[in-house]
């Protein structure tokens, strides 16, 4: 592996049948079967008045779990570059644009447009927290969990300053349902480190992988987390989090997740080193 | 940062498609927008279309492509040589080896835009509708990956206007990580209704011809464009050089520059930093300048707070419009044909100065031999990017 280690200090998790980090474990680790539930986005005490009335269910979702992330991580937000990754934004959004533009009166809102931009979610995050650090807004259709993650790493590696690493999707209304079927929200975010801190979870390695070379990806055994995996893009971190979530004493685990068709990313978990005091 | 060889680059925008049409339209200080309507958008205002598009095929393996955004891209593919240059890079370091990486705002959405139009009666899309090759954010660096046939990593950056200014960023990382050896870099973003009512909502855009510094500009006029460059780790012969990076957030407010410029100012002294280069090295700028009242008086602040008052400056976007997700790829071609061939464009359409605004910001053409030159891309969101760029 040629980039340098990252170390895991605070997780989110938003979901169908994935309520938060804590309370989706023992689903994760097979302990509870999961069961879809529709996911509750809750609304984002932290942005001002003005901006929590304009902020849609994108922005609830990427800062609900971008929220419960450094929460966990106990670190101060205005510190974290960003990389937010999302196959499509906010579907909702996009329909109801498309609708307006195809009518006779095609004036549409102005707060419908500035919520169409990919970066909506990073403009307010950074707006909310306050921070002027490095931010971007990738996508990779079903590939962008993965397209955030080698960025994340590569940022990582170059820059060694901890960032905030968010994954999001949303579904579309019909019609657009139909081509692009999304069956829920979905979010994950990662609090990750240059070095390992007293409070790290993990430390986290990337490694890029032709197809051609690369093993099967990792699964995630109950086949209705398997569905979230493979029918959302932010699914493709559920492996991660389950090494995550069966804890890392008993050895490395060694994954393949799901990037491009022709490449996928091999990563290694293992439980960090303790910090020299 | 280490200097990343730009090998081949090309640019097509409402001044024509590719190097020669925009050096010839610069030179004349001609610019490509007109007052006229996009499709049937009963908006009045000035657009930079870029003529052509419509005509364009791709060709018949990638079909499934086809939408105005890949059509505008494909345009650009053929011009300067490109295509075959990224043919050797390919044979030289690997299709595993090389990324693509592209900046687009709103991709192919005015596909959808359209098949909205002609929904069916029971409510759904046309047949022969495809959501992942034209609607999604991906589709054009997913058009460019394969219309290469390449195998490294790829996504889009879709960071508004900052867009196409930041994926050189990525690009030169992942080249310092050892992931790759070279990169395919640029943006596209083509004309569509959502940006045009979209703007016009926020009462940004100009009915007039948009006057960036000038007293009276009223906002900004939409253009189209695409613009690709190879990024190699070594070259023999460069076209240019990418020297500098810098990149940052306002945190400040969706749609509205922070009117300092604070974050503005991070991302320029970062990009000096990143280069090794002092404020009095840099030749001239390539402003971002929109020509909405408060992104060129927030710039002018920034601008003058990093490098005085002196340094040759101006917009483009007089003659290309603001092309959006692809204005920093586009700015970033103007400025290696601009160190290319000595000329520092002037900024068109200035009737009045604005007094209020303090850089020397050039209404003429000058030429000049150049060495460096700082482009800036700062977009919704309170995204900002600027690119160092040095004399091959």
């Amino acid at each position: 592996m040629t980039l340098a280690p990252m170390f895991i200090q605070g997780v989110g998790l938003l979901g169908p049948g994935l309520p938060s980090w804590p309370d989706s474990q023992a689903t994760l680790r097979g302990a509870a079967p999961h069961q879809f539930a529709l996911t509750v986005l809750p609304p984002p005490p932290r942005l001002p008045p003005a901006e929590r009335r304009r902020a849609g269910a994108v922005i609830r979702l990427a800062m609900a779990v971008a929220e419960e992330a450094i929460a966990h991580a106990g670190v101060d937000p205005q510190t974290l570059a960003t990389v937010f990754s999302s196959s499509g934004g906010e579907g909702s959004n996009c329909h109801s644009l498309c609708e307006t533009l195809a009518s006779p009166d095609p004036l549409i809102s102005p707060t419908r447009f500035t919520n169409s931009v990919h970066n909506a979610a990073s403009g307010y995050w950074h707006i909310a927290v306050g921070s002027r650090c490095t931010s971007t807004s990738l996508c990779a259709y079903d590939g962008s969990f993965g397209a955030g993650l080698i960025e994340a790493a590569t940022l990582m590696h170059t820059n060694a300053e901890p960032l905030l690493l968010v994954a999001y999707d949303l579904p579309y209304p019909e019609p657009l349902n139909s081509v692009r079927p999304l069956p829920d929200n979905l979010g994950a975010a990662l609090v990750l480190t240059p070095a390992p801190t007293a409070h790290s979870i993990a430390e986290l390695r990337v490694e890029p992988l032709p197809a051609r070379l690369a093993p099967p990806v990792d699964t995630c055994g109950d086949a209705s987390l398997d569905a979230l995996r493979t029918g959302m893009p932010a699914g493709a971190a559920l492996p991660l989090l389950q090494g995550l979530a069966h804890g890392l004493a008993g050895g490395p685990r060694e994954l393949v997740l799901d990037y491009l068709p022709h490449l996928k990313l091999r990563i290694r978990l293992a439980a960090p080193p303790v910090p020299r005091a | 940062m280490q200097p990343v060889a730009i090998t081949q680059h090309t640019l097509t925008t409402a001044l024509g498609a590719g190097r020669d049409a925009t050096l010839a339209a610069l030179r004349a200080a001609r610019s490509g927008l007109a007052s006229k309507q996009f499709l049937d958008a009963g908006l009045q205002g000035w657009i930079g279309e870029v003529d052509g598009v419509d005509a364009t095929a791709l060709p018949a393996r990638l079909h499934e492509f086809d939408c105005r955004n890949n059509r505008l891209a494909w345009l650009a593919l053929e011009q300067d040589g490109f295509i075959d240059a990224v043919t050797k890079a390919r044979a030289r370091w690997g299709a595993e080896r090389i990324g693509v990486f592209l900046g687009t705002s709103t991709s192919g959405l005015l596909q959808t835009e359209l098949a909205y139009r002609n929904r069916r009666p029971d409510g759904s899309l046309p047949e022969g509708f495809r959501y992942a090759p034209t609607q999604n954010t991906y589709s054009v660096a997913a058009f460019a990956t394969a219309a290469f046939e390449l195998l490294g990593p790829s996504f889009v950056v879709s960071t508004a206007c900052s867009s196409s200014a930041k994926v050189f960023g990525n690009a030169a990382r992942m080249m310092a990580a050892g992931l790759i050896d070279a990169a395919v870099v640029g943006g596209v973003d083509s004309l569509c209704l959502t940006t045009l009512y979209g703007f016009n909502s926020l009462e940004l855009l100009s009915s007039d011809i948009c006057r960036p510094w000038d007293a009276g500009r009223r906002g900004l006029s939409i253009g189209e464009g695409a613009s690709f460059a190879l990024l190699e780790r070594d070259a023999d012969a460069p076209q240019g050089w990418l020297l500098g990076v810098g990149e940052s957030n306002d945190g400040h407010h969706m749609s509205t520059p922070h009117p300092e410029g604070a974050g503005a100012i991070a991302a320029m002294r970062s990009a000096l930093a990143s280069a090794g280069l002092r404020p009095a090295d840099i030749d001239y700028i390539n402003l971002h300048g929109t020509a909405t009242p408060s992104n060129d008086a927030a710039e002018d602040r920034a601008v003058a707070a990093v490098f005085g008052t002196n340094t040759p400056c101006s917009s483009t976007k007089g003659a290309t419009g603001h092309t959006l997700g692809a204005a920093g790829g586009v700015e970033a071609m103007i400025s290696l044909l601009a160190l290319q061939h000595g000329l520092m464009p002037g900024g068109l359409n200035v009737q009045t100065p604005d007094p209020e605004l303090r850089l020397n910001y050039l209404r003429a053409n000058r030429d000049a031999p150049l060495r460096t030159i700082l482009s800036n891309s700062f977009g919704f969101g309170g995204t900002n990017a600027s690119l160092v760029l040095g004399a091959a």
